[in-house]
């Protein structure tokens, strides 16, 4: 309720001479962090419209649903335990044992290339059986979909890497690693709850 | 005096990491090309805009030379004309307006007003320049490709946009696709900036409710981009599958020159539902930053603190959400439930409410004020009159019975023109004439700004008026010519010629404007300090115009609202919000 009890107050009141108490910032947060939130919330929205394009479009007639290749399964799974070594990396970066952070983060990335590549197998087995996009518009919706969700994760590689290559440094800021480690985690976290809705939402329609 | 006062300061933990280091420019091409300060992103992206938005100026001529005197110009083809006004609209709402509001005035002013020595990711903030650069690149190449840009309309409506037989169908759509998924990933870069630097880096004292009215409109339009943008990428991914892949979102079986195309069963309405969904919220986003820049144009030279300070806050604030639910106003012909119909006619109504809040505190903002017509308060008062205008045939429009036979006439043209075109672009000269000395030290050209004002505002009207009368007559928009049509009369024809005439010496007046901006940058008289007393920071900055860091070495400290004119006791008619209460001097008559 920060918000609405800022709105109330009378900024025309001014200060009695006693100092000014506001600290300038509206969370208690390190600005990326509060950055990172605003920007899942746009990926947010963006797939709140293609999950509603997709509900609109599955009512027309000529709608086929999808089988789901079982690999999408072990992908998921791949995701999630790449989420659980990010979030091992976070646990260790609080307890200041880099050695187990390094690890980690290694291997919460090899995991997600394993996704990644994982998911065009998916694309190459579905092309194999003949579901173009041009076929149905289910087929369609799959590889935007998933495309879109890969590229989000493609993006987080990048910081990932980038993290680690800090991590690797000799005169490391220990609050510094902390706080990538937990941007990367909270990202890994966010596109593996994105990636569940999609797959939920592919599973039963 | 009762003071709300709120200790966060000192019950929240201090944030986990301190202050950011500045980035320091090391060479001359990290310091003003590849240049992570804000300011110079600003003018970058200003520039950039006023470039294409040239263009833009250019294309309405060619379309109003085609309407005034057709038969008289063999260069214009149908074709031609189609790519004009596509180019056209697509340019000015979203290469112009929405770049030059949040990318130009929001990253001059965002950092300036609230205290902060710069935007919080400032590498994001320079690639979100270069990526909107690419954009409008890409979008200048569907000039040079084999059938040239897209002549689809700038709402890019399927199936047409991508089936044969309108301009552009093969490169130009594909491009200007390309180009709108740039614009929207550099604008995210710039929006998150934005957001967060006006929630995570004021300066201490500068609480929500002090800021600027300017800054409450920039990072609301910030938020209903970041949310809506996204629907407008949505849409022109489907388009490109569509169009690239052969799918069928949008396509429904259709037969092209006697072809059955392979597309089948998409919904071309389902598009203008997404095109919508972002193009009404960009409405407001070119609309909450002009509302809130003249909030404080009135109030700066008027003397007098804006009237109603909350109420406009929460006004922008409802606007921006009831922006959300109002988009299907736009597609009353494109056939809809009765009810849908009912509800969106009624929401759009009511968004009139907290609009009609603002002009009316607008008004009474002037009541009794000590008005200074300079060249600022000049372009502040003909918004209002404008935004009125255009406003109240917006509220003809939303009504659906009187909507069905007006739209797709010219009377649609002359009330978005009004509102969304003429309306913020006045703003954006005020506030170009506001802060120009603050920029560069210099004050633009007065008589050439009085030219400038005179033609511009006399002459937009003797444009759009007219445009109101012939749309009434049923002249549909998006013509390239009238030919036998007995129910218009001879005299829309006269008219049209008038009306190209005007739109040429208003376009020229821009020109004279450019020449000013120009011209004063080396040859204008010094700007004094503050020269409009005004309050805020920006103008209490240690350099005028303000170096790298903006403030010297202690940031500023913020003890009152930006609307401290003409405060009984105070010796002067203005406190700037940095100065200590104990230091402000008093002109003796209350002790």
């Amino acid at each position: 309720m920060f918000f609405f009890r800022q709105i109330i107050q009378k900024p025309w009141v001014t200060a009695d001479g006693s100092a000014p108490v506001h600290g300038g910032a509206e969370f208690s947060l390190p600005k990326a962090k509060v950055g990172l939130w605003v920007f899942c919330a746009v990926v947010t929205s963006l797939f709140l419209i293609f999950i509603a394009s997709y509900s609109m479009r599955m009512s027309v007639a000529d709608w086929r649903p999808l089988p789901e290749p079982g690999l999408l399964w072990l992908n998921t799974a791949i995701l999630v335990f790449s989420s659980m070594a990010l979030q091992w990396a976070q646990v260790n970066a609080h307890r200041e044992l880099i050695g187990k952070v390094k690890a980690g983060l290694f291997f919460g990335g090899v995991l997600a290339i394993a996704f990644l590549a994982g998911q065009l197998l998916v694309w190459q087995q579905l092309v194999d059986l003949g579901y173009f996009s041009s076929t149905n518009p289910a087929n369609a919706f799959f590889y935007l979909f998933t495309g879109i969700h890969g590229l989000h994760l493609l993006g987080g590689l990048v910081a990932l890497g980038r993290t680690t290559v800090k991590v690797r440094k000799a005169d490391l800021d220990m609050a510094y690693v902390r706080l990538s480690v937990e941007l990367c985690t909270t990202y890994w976290h966010f596109l593996l709850a994105v990636w569940l809705v999609i797959f939920g939402l592919l599973l039963f329609t | 005096m009762a003071y709300v006062t709120h200790d966060d300061a000192q019950t929240v933990p201090p944030a986990e990491l301190g202050e950011m280091e500045l980035y320091h420019a090391k060479s001359w091409m990290t310091k003003y090309v590849f240049s992570q300060d804000a300011k110079i992103i600003a003018i970058q992206y200003s520039v950039t805009a006023t470039a294409i938005g040239m263009l833009g100026l250019v294309l309405s001529w060619l379309m109003r030379l085609q309407l005034g005197f057709p038969e008289s110009f063999d260069f214009i083809t149908p074709t031609d004309y189609y790519q004009f006004v596509t180019m056209h609209g697509m340019i000015m709402v979203i290469y112009l307006l929405t770049a030059l509001f949040l990318g130009g005035f929001g990253n001059y002013l965002i950092p300036l007003m609230v205290g902060a020595r710069d935007m919080v990711f400032p590498y994001l903030n320079m690639l979100s320049y270069w990526i909107y650069l690419l954009a409008v690149l890409i979008l200048v190449a569907s000039w040079f490709v084999p059938g040239g840009p897209t002549g689809a309309g700038w709402t890019l409506y399927p199936p047409q946009a991508i089936t044969s037989g309108t301009p552009g169908q093969g490169g130009g759509i594909l491009l200007m696709l390309i180009s709108l998924s740039f614009f929207i990933i550099g604008f995210t870069m710039g929006g998150l900036n934005y957001v967060v630097t006006v929630l995570q880096a004021r300066t201490r004292g500068m609480s929500l409710m002090r800021m600027p009215l300017t800054i409450w409109g920039i990072f609301t339009a910030t938020v209903l981009a970041l949310l809506a943008f996204p629907a407008l990428f949505v849409g022109a991914v489907m388009m490109t599958f569509d169009n690239l892949l052969g799918s069928s979102f949008f396509m429904p079986a259709i037969v092209e020159f006697g072809e059955l195309l392979d597309h089948e069963g998409g919904s071309p309405v389902f598009f203008q539902h997404i095109f919508w969904f972002f193009g009404h919220p960009e409405v407001y986003i070119v609309a909450l930053p002009a509302f809130g820049i003249v909030s404080d144009l009135l109030s700066v030279h008027a003397r007098k603190n804006i009237f109603g300070y909350r109420m406009m806050v929460w006004a922008i604030v409802a606007i921006g959400a009831l922006s959300f639910v109002v988009w299907a106003h736009h597609m009353y012909v494109s056939g809809m439930n009765p009810y849908f119909g009912f509800f969106f006619a009624t929401s759009t109504l009511i968004i009139a409410v907290p609009t009609a809040l603002k002009v009316y505190n607008w008004t009474l903002t002037l009541w009794k004020g000590n008005i200074h017509l300079t060249l600022p308060m000049l372009f502040a008062l003909a918004f209002i009159v404008t935004f009125v205008n255009g406003g109240i045939t917006g509220l003809f429009l939303g009504n659906v019975t009187v909507d069905v036979p007006l739209s797709d006439t010219m009377f649609v043209v002359a009330h978005f023109h009004m509102v969304m075109g003429v309306a913020p672009l006045l703003v954006v000269f005020g506030a170009v004439y506001h802060w120009y000395p603050l920029m560069t030290g210099r004050m633009l050209n007065e008589g050439l700004g009085k030219f400038h004002f005179w033609v511009t505002f006399l002459g937009a009207y003797a444009v759009f008026l007219p445009l109101h009368y012939i749309g009434l007559l049923g002249v549909p928009r998006r013509y390239f010519e009238l030919t036998g049509t007995s129910y218009i009369p001879d005299s829309v024809q006269t008219l049209n010629a008038f009306v190209t005439t005007i739109a040429l010496i208003v376009g020229f007046a821009q020109l004279v404007f450019i020449y000013n901006l120009i011209r004063s940058r080396t040859k204008g008289e010094v700007a004094e300090r503050n020269p409009w007393k005004a309050t805020t920071l920006e103008w209490q900055t240690e350099n005028v115009p303000p170096t790298h860091g903006n403030f010297g070495k202690k940031l500023p400290v913020v003890y009152r609202w930006a609307y401290a004119f003409s405060v009984p006791g105070a010796r002067d008619d203005f406190i700037p919000q940095n100065l200590p209460p104990d230091q402000v001097p008093t002109d003796g008559s209350v002790s």
